[in-house]
């Protein structure tokens, strides 16, 4: 059992809790920097996919998870920041600037819609956020000049500050693009932590929690709605940028509606409310196909099954587990890990309902 | 000097008039009770002042500035926190991040300082950690401090909710039933804040409360409403004595 005793008040503001989590994250980074000896070209970029949709993921956190507000529309902002970036890359400007840029305009075109749409709520809004998902399928084949229409446009390398290099490109330079996936990642839950930390975090948690108190506060729930979609946006755009020099070659369908789909199943599968959880439901997301076809192989032979014959079957485990947790673990994997790391701590005092929800008092009903 | 004055408020919903035509003033420094059988529409008043509700006619003015226009979010910065009848807490932070979030209309610093936790957004969370751990030692929260609201039983959540309004740092509290379903210990435990709270911090308290001894106890002038109406305005003895006070309790009683 671990105690932490806190001292100082920047003991509590600081970014970790105690000198033992600080020596996993430390250990996490050096692992993840030295991967690229372990693994080869193969794995290395099925970990930088799951990277870029752990950006997205966290972007998709930063407003389901820790706002309380749904969208199943978050590919739309996903394909704004991937073409913005190509196209400002085809005007000459290098990678280091078009990718923020093109996570600019995410977050600022997610910001103006959401003036509109987050006066809805619940189903509403979920219904809006679906419509959008819905159009921008259609806007990219419609808005040719820039996306390429149906054909879609190819990409080439990332050229990180200029013509001269250094080139980046997941194909030939496998462990480079990994690396920037890496720094952008972690880049991104370092300013997102720092969000969470200080009043402009706070203000999002108590949105989701109540929204009448948060209002009486003096919290401008309003405003801090559409601070939390522009940010969501920005950061799923980011995501968008990498992701289209990760394909090489984009049209509507890297955007679907099953796409936003799956982005929120990101944040619920992995737990909704932490930034590990963008992280852990991307990494259950990035590893199934892959370990569904290895299993097809290594089990299916002998049936006379193959990945033909069972199209699908990895979306549909997918959803499948989507389900499982909504019924037996609401909080994710991060919740199931918390668990299990109390139980260790605590073990043998542990007891069998010391998660069990506690029962709610009244709420104030009036004035919803 | 009057803090807060209300002039003629009315307030109703579809045929029912809530608030009719009432008024009362909240001098600097003093503790100040409305009571009334349930549904005399005491929380109501609370929710006009606050700005959730609307008025239908009638002036709220607060430190000589009008404020019956103004939105809720509006109303914390300019110096009044409010606690609710039925607790309204943010159920999935710890205790310190729900006074934190009464910090907020102290805040100095904006999203991107935020992200980048400049070091002025450090000192401003070690000074917001500051005046809460005073709050906390004056309300004898320490034992709870990292703890889920979630958890926590509901005299704490009481305790948690007034906390959370004394880190707004206000000049009016408005305080909606603050000792309700609290036991005899903790009740009294409440009538001693309150009354430090008025002596110690300066802070004008408007409040709610049925339990008769409390509002004795810590009130220097109560009003009695019942349906919307006014009844008396006077001393805790006063309204207690009053005929009409006496009626319109009694009265329900026997309906
Ligand atoms: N939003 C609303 N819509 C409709 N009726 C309302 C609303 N808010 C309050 N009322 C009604 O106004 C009346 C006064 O309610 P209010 O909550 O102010 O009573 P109260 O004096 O606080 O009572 P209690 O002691 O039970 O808390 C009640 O009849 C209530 O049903
Ligand atoms: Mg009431």
């Amino acid at each position: 059992m671990r105690f932490q005793f806190k001292t100082e008040y920047n003991d509590d503001i600081r970014l970790y809790q105690d000198r033992v989590q600080l020596a996993w994250y430390v250990a996490l980074l050096i692992t993840a920097v030295s991967l690229p000896l372990f693994l080869g070209d193969f794995y290395i970029s099925q970990v930088t996919f799951i990277l870029i949709f752990s950006i997205a993921g966290m972007g998709i956190m930063l407003l389901v998870g820790h706002t309380g507000l749904v969208s199943l529309g978050h590919a739309a902002f996903l394909a704004a920041g991937a073409y913005s970036t190509v196209n400002l890359e085809l005007l000459g400007v290098p990678f280091f600037l078009a990718l923020p840029l093109g996570g600019l305009f995410a977050g600022v075109l997610g910001a103006v819609l959401a003036i509109p749409v987050l006066r809805l709520t619940g189903i509403y809004l979920a219904i809006a956020t679906l419509a959008l998902a819905i159009i921008i399928e259609d806007i990219i084949v419609l808005a040719e000049p820039l996306t390429g229409g149906v054909v879609g446009l190819s990409v080439d390398s990332i050229y990180l500050f200029s013509a001269a290099g250094p080139e980046i490109n997941i194909y030939f330079t496998p462990f480079r693009f990994y690396y920037l996936a890496l720094a952008v990642a972690a880049l991104v839950a370092l300013l997102y932590a720092n969000i969470l930390r200080s009043s402009t975090g706070r203000a999002f948690l108590a949105i989701r929690d109540s929204e009448v108190s948060a209002r009486a506060m003096g919290i401008n729930v309003a405003r801090y709605k559409t601070l939390s979609f522009g940010l969501s946006c920005f950061i799923t755009g980011l995501a968008g940028g990498l992701l289209a020099h990760f394909l090489g070659h984009i049209n509507h369908e890297a955007f679907l509606i099953l796409t936003s789909i799956e982005l929120l199943m990101i944040v619920v599968i992995g737990g909704l409310g932490s930034i590990h959880g963008a992280f852990f439901g991307a990494i259950v997301f990035g590893m199934l196909p892959l370990t569904v076809s290895i299993a097809i192989e290594t089990f299916g032979a002998p049936l006379g099954i193959t990945s033909t014959t069972l199209p699908g079957l990895s979306t549909g485990i997918f959803a499948g587990l989507l389900v499982m947790f909504i019924l037996v673990e609401p909080f994710g994997i991060y919740g199931r890990w918390l668990k299990i790391r109390t139980y260790f701590q605590l073990f043998p005092l542990y007891r069998r309902d010391m998660f069990r929800r506690h029962k709610s008092y009244l709420k104030t009903e009036r004035m919803r | 000097m009057s803090l807060l004055s209300v002039e003629g408020i009315s307030i109703h919903f579809g045929g029912l008039k809530a608030v009719d035509d009432v008024s009362f003033e909240v001098r600097e420094g003093e503790v100040f009770t409305i009571v009334g059988p349930n549904g005399a529409g005491k929380s109501t008043i609370f929710n006009l002042i606050s700005r959730f509700y609307d008025p239908s006619a009638g002036a709220i003015r607060f430190d000589g500035r009008d404020i019956t226009r103004l939105k809720a979010e509006d109303i914390a910065p300019l110096g009044i926190a409010r606690t609710f009848q039925n607790i309204e807490l943010f159920d999935h932070s710890t205790v310190l991040q729900n006074l934190l979030v009464g910090r907020h209309r102290h805040r100095r610093s904006n999203f991107v300082a935020n992200a980048f936790f400049l070091p002025s957004v450090r000192r401003e969370e070690v000074e917001h950690r500051e005046a809460i751990e005073k709050v906390i030692d004056f309300l004898d929260l320490q034992p709870y401090r990292n703890k889920m609201i979630a958890g926590l039983p509901y005299g704490v959540r009481k305790v948690v909710e007034l906390a959370r309004s004394l880190a707004c740092e206000p000049k009016l509290l408005l305080l909606d039933e603050p000792a309700s379903g609290l036991s005899v210990e903790e009740t009294q435990d409440m009538a001693f804040w309150i009354e430090d709270i008025q002596k110690d911090m300066g802070v004008s308290v408007l409040m709610v409360e049925h339990d008769m001894s409390l509002v004795a106890q810590v009130s220097d002038r109560v009003l009695a409403i019942d349906h919307g109406a006014m009844l008396a305005t006077g001393t805790p003895a006063e309204v207690q004595n009053d005929p009409l006070v006496i009626e319109a309790y009694l009265g329900r009683e026997e309906a």
